[in-house]
């Protein structure tokens, strides 16, 4: 092991890490939200539009995400969309995170019981008030373990990005053993790198995980 | 004669293309009444609560609430609940909000009242159920009785004009039914209009000022209790109280 090529080449990766994490971060918001609309509008049963986010979902769901980037990055061009690297990596990864964060937030709402809807309605609640109230509250909780699963899923599947020549941590490595042959150097400080990156993000999940149930969120509970 | 509260004319209501499992009822509560209503499991008690407060469509007939008809008005449907409150069998508390939370919540919301008035009215509700000091506390945290007695006190804060308990200890252990039914108890004793569903013969003969029985979706008996459980008229309301008395079985 070659530990002073390592230390040569940790800021490279420190540089691709935070591109990483950039795009990562930027993606997993715009799927956040993306999923979020688009449960809502199935929910809330808005025509056309659902029939579109429907197809939208099954399209997102069963296509591999490099297909998706080769797509914006080569596809587009053709008919006169130029998205630069950066950009086909954010949408990319909103494209397919959508819609799993989408389908996660469903389950959500569709696991808080009837009775709870009644009770609000009994109360004199109006559909609206009982949706915003009640049921968003504890589909959010319920989804939170979907979230946490989503957001790792979606950082290692960041590591597809280096084909659309983004220089994220993939792409330098594969720079590096193409270059000097480090291939055992590369790959150990690109695993290392990942597990840097994921493994804060899974503990910190699985902290807010306790802390939902401990409040007893989306859980009615038993005697 | 008093006018009723809450009336149902002909009221018949069906799942799907089943045969109804209400059918033709007529009944009428008026100011401070309390009536139970009893008969075998699957006899259309609790989804006629439910067609009360409107939680179930039904297929023809009228509710009138104060004489007037509010079946049909789905665009005030709210409104209308918001007078007839309604305690269901399971714990329905809102699990994302502590005790006092969950009280507070519709009067804030729905009535547009003041919180501090809502917040001092609310525990002094809790306070005579018991459990003011569990206000801060998140449902999980109580035991069944505690949680429906907040779920009684979360409907009294809307002030409803007549309350509809669905079976609201049946799914309690049966030390926790008391705590329970001594809460209703005392209610009907202030003069709270309720229309009672419950297993609990003995509950039902100390609260109500009338009986009906319903069996197969119809008005079978409606009577005092007095009568009802001593001089039952019908064999079909014979033979379900019956089921009551063990020591009638022969081993």
């Amino acid at each position: 092991m070659d530990f002073e090529f390592i230390f040569t080449y940790i800021p490279t990766y420190i540089e691709a890490a935070k591109l990483t994490i950039k795009i990562g971060a930027c993606g997993i918001a715009g799927a956040f939200v993306v999923g979020i609309i688009c449960s809502l509008i199935i929910e809330l049963k808005i025509p056309v539009l659902r029939q579109l986010v429907q197809i939208y979902i099954e399209l997102s769901r069963n296509t591999p995400l490099l297909i998706q980037l080769f797509f914006l990055y080569f596809g587009l061009p053709k008919v006169g969309i130029v998205l630069s690297s950066k950009a086909c990596g954010v949408i990319g990864l909103i494209f397919l995170g959508g819609s799993y964060m989408a389908e996660g937030f469903r389950t959500g709402i569709e696991n808080v019981p009837k009775i709870q809807r009644e009770s609000a309605y009994s109360l004199g609640m109006t559909k609206k008030q009982t949706f915003w109230k009640i049921v968003m509250p504890q589909a959010v909780a319920t989804s939170v373990p979907v979230f946490c699963a989503n957001v790792i899923f979606l950082l290692k599947e960041t590591s597809v990005f280096s084909a659309v020549a983004l220089a994220d941590l993939m792409y330098v490595t594969k720079d590096l053993i193409g270059l000097y042959y480090k291939t055992d150097e590369a790959l150990m400080m690109l695993v290392v790198s990942y597990l840097v990156i994921l493994l804060p993000i899974s503990l910190v999940s699985s902290w807010i995980e306790r802390r939902v149930r401990y409040a007893g969120f989306g859980n009615t509970g038993s005697v | 004669m008093e006018q009723a509260i809450l009336q149902t004319v002909a009221l018949t209501k069906s799942f799907d293309a089943s045969p109804p499992v209400l059918k033709n009822i007529t009944f009428s509560i008026k100011k401070g009444e309390v009536v139970v209503v009893i008969g075998p499991s699957g006899c259309g008690k609790s989804t006629f609560l439910r067609c009360l407060n409107l939680l179930e469509p039904i297929d023809s007939g009228e509710i009138l609430l104060d004489g007037k008809e509010i079946s049909s008005d789905k665009k005030n449907i709210h409104k209308y609940r918001e007078k007839i409150g309604m305690v269901f069998q399971s714990y329905d508390l809102f699990p994302h909000k502590t005790v006092l939370e969950n009280v507070m919540l519709a009067p804030v919301l729905v009535q547009k009242k003041k919180k501090e008035e809502v917040k001092k009215e609310a525990e002094a509700l809790l306070d005579r159920v018991g459990l003011l000091e569990k206000k801060g506390m998140y449902p999980r945290q109580l035991s069944g009785g505690q949680k429906q007695r907040v779920a009684i006190v979360r409907t009294l804060m809307m002030h409803p004009e007549v309350l509809l308990l669905d079976e609201i200890t049946a799914a309690l252990d049966p030390e926790m039914v008391r705590e329970v039914l001594q809460v209703v108890l005392e209610l009907a004793r202030e003069g709270m209009t309720m229309v009672i569903v419950t297993h609990e013969m003995d509950f039902a003969k100390a609260v109500a000022d009338r009986v009906i029985f319903l069996d197969k979706g119809e008005i079978v008996e409606e009577e005092t209790p007095q009568e009802f459980f001593n001089y039952p008229k019908t064999e079909r309301a014979k033979k379900f109280l019956n089921t009551f008395h063990f020591e009638a079985l022969e081993i």
